[in-house]
Order: C-alpha cells, then structure tokens, then sequence
C-alpha cells in the first residue's frame, strides 16, 4: 500500500485540528471528599447544620444559608424522590449514555438538597415528578471514591411522594 | 489515609476542536504538507510568513504567494532547558524567531541545537521537514530548524 502524500492525491488542507487540552490536579475538599469515601462505601452521606438542620448533600462543608461549618455527617439511604428531571433527546459530541435518557433532579430521603442522577429501567414518557426512585450501585468491587459508583437511580415501586413533601425543593 | 483528609485526583478537559483555515493559510499549510515554505505578498511589495488574508498594517488584501526557505535568519531566541510535555521537543531547544529568506517577518518556531551556544541572533538555521509520510498540514510539520551547516 502506497500512502498518498501529495496535494493532488489529497486536495488543498482546509481545516487544522486544535484540541484545547486543560490537565488539573483537582481536590475535591475535606467535606466533599466524605460524600466521595461515602459512594466508596455505597452510601450517600450527607452533612447537617448545626444552626438551621438541613442535610447537605454532597456537602460543601458549610452551610450556605447560616455560613457555619457543617460537622455533622448523616448517613442518607438510599430511596428519593424526583422532584423536576429532563428527557434528552438531543444528541451531542462525547455523549455516554444512549438517547432518550432521563436526567432528574432527585430529593434523597432525609436530606434538604437535591442532586442530579440518571433514571432508567423506565420508559421517558413515564417520569414525572414525585416519582419515588431507589439508586443502584456498581458491583461492590467496582465501587470508587466518584459518582461513577451510582450506575443510576430507577423506580422503587413506592407510591408516587405528596407534592407537599417536596415542594420547597424545586 | 484518615477520613478527614481531602482527595485528589488528575483531570483531565479536553475539546477536541477543529477550525478551517481559509485559501490563504490553507495554502500555507498544504505547502507545508508537500515540504515548502510560503508566504505571501503584502500590499508594500513586502513578504508575509506565515500568510495572512490581509496585510496587517494596511488591512488590504494579499497577493501572490511566494516561496521563502528554506533557510533563516534567526533574529530572537530563548532557550529551553526543561521542555515540558506539550512542547514540540522533547529534547533542550530553542524557541525563535526566524525570519526565512525571501520573508520580511519573522515566524515563530523551535532550533534544534545541541545548546545555548549553537543558537545567535542572527545565526543562520535551515528548516528539517517532518518525514513525507508525516506530514498532515500543520505547523509541527516543521520538525524544527538546525543551525545551518550545524551539528544538530
């Protein structure tokens, strides 16, 4: 086989690859990286405030509406409650996970914070809010310190929560 | 590792852009492809390297391309102890200024020279060209300059 080398065989150049390429050495903090050895463990581990007694999850350490440190920690289980969620449909550059997918926010039984977490084993016209959802966990030995160790929350079987129940986390 | 201390971890972000490069700096870099160096006519008469669409002290546009090279006249430099990674060598080099014959600027680019003392301002270098089979149309299809008539 011959490579074609010269600009008959190729055409004129018309583009020029420049990849922008950031390398960090990134930490996480003290207080977050307790919710990272948390997955680590298969659990959700969230942060109280000792003034107002809201569950932060994942902390940031302190708590954003008093500014004191939380100290706190709080084992979550492992069931929640979508409070909004999106259905992607749009398929963009570097995309995982296959379309449609649903992308919630979803409110964890004790904590006063949502966060965002993949569903699946439910069809997308299906998802609405207050659904109730349960994560599921990588096996045990592929667990790390990263979300990567929640494969994805999906439908726990409970009843649908009261709109009362979440509605200040919207 | 005690609970309380923080984590770390190496990330990485990367976008994997591409651009399009225009008739006159796609010239410039086809040429490159095929192993010549070119710039282009300016609206003096002067020479540009690398071509650009429009002269930058006239704004008017360019003309003719011309070819310049291979060799150089290196008019300023640094030395590059500790290259890291991302740079075009992986040995010691210099970054320099170098303006080709036939040019009248100077394009920024790297001497190949054994140390310090190969690299002068107003030392001649001449170009070493990536293998054919190398090249893709891109500027590192400079490998780098060596001193003219030099070791490196």
């Amino acid at each position: 086989m011959s490579a074609r080398t010269t600009t008959e065989e190729l055409g004129p150049v018309t583009t020029l690859a420049t990849p922008i390429r950031l390398d960090f050495e990134f930490t996480p903090g003290v207080a977050q990286s307790r919710f990272l050895r948390g997955l680590e463990k298969g659990k959700f581990v969230g942060q109280r405030c000792p003034t107002c007694g809201k569950v932060y999850v994942p902390s940031r350490g302190s708590c954003p509406t008093d500014g004191v440190p939380t100290t706190e920690d709080v084992d979550l289980g492992n069931v929640g409650t979508v409070t909004t969620y999106c259905v992607v449909n749009v398929p963009f550059a570097g995309q995982s996970i296959e379309i449609p997918y649903i992308c919630a926010q979803v409110l964890l039984d004790g904590a006063n914070i949502s966060f965002m977490g993949l569903i699946q084993e439910i069809p997308t016209d299906e998802i609405r809010m207050g659904m109730r959802v349960e994560a599921v966990w990588v096996e045990p030995e592929e667990l790390t310190p990263s979300l990567a160790s929640v494969r994805y929350f999906r439908p726990s079987g409970e009843p649908d929560a009261d709109y009362e129940t979440y509605k200040d986390y919207l | 590792m005690p609970e309380s201390e923080a984590l770390h971890a190496s990330h990485v972000l990367e976008f994997p852009y591409s651009r399009s490069v225009g008739p006159v700096i796609g010239a410039f870099l086809t040429g490159l492809r095929d192993g010549k160096l070119s710039g282009v006519r300016g609206a003096g008469g002067s020479v540009i390297v690398p071509p650009t669409e429009y002269d930058p002290a006239t704004g008017d546009d360019t003309g003719e391309l011309v070819e310049v090279g291979p060799g150089g006249v290196v008019e300023s430099w640094a030395w590059v102890s500790n290259p890291l990674p991302k740079h075009p060598l992986a040995t010691p080099f210099a970054w320099a200024l170098i303006r080709l014959d036939g040019a009248d600027t100077a394009m920024l680019h790297v001497v190949d020279a054994g140390g310090p003392d190969q690299v002068a301002t107003g030392g001649r270098v001449t170009v070493r060209f990536r293998p054919a089979g190398d090249r893709i149309g891109a500027m590192a299809d400079i490998e780098a300059f060596i001193p003219e008539g030099g070791a490196a």
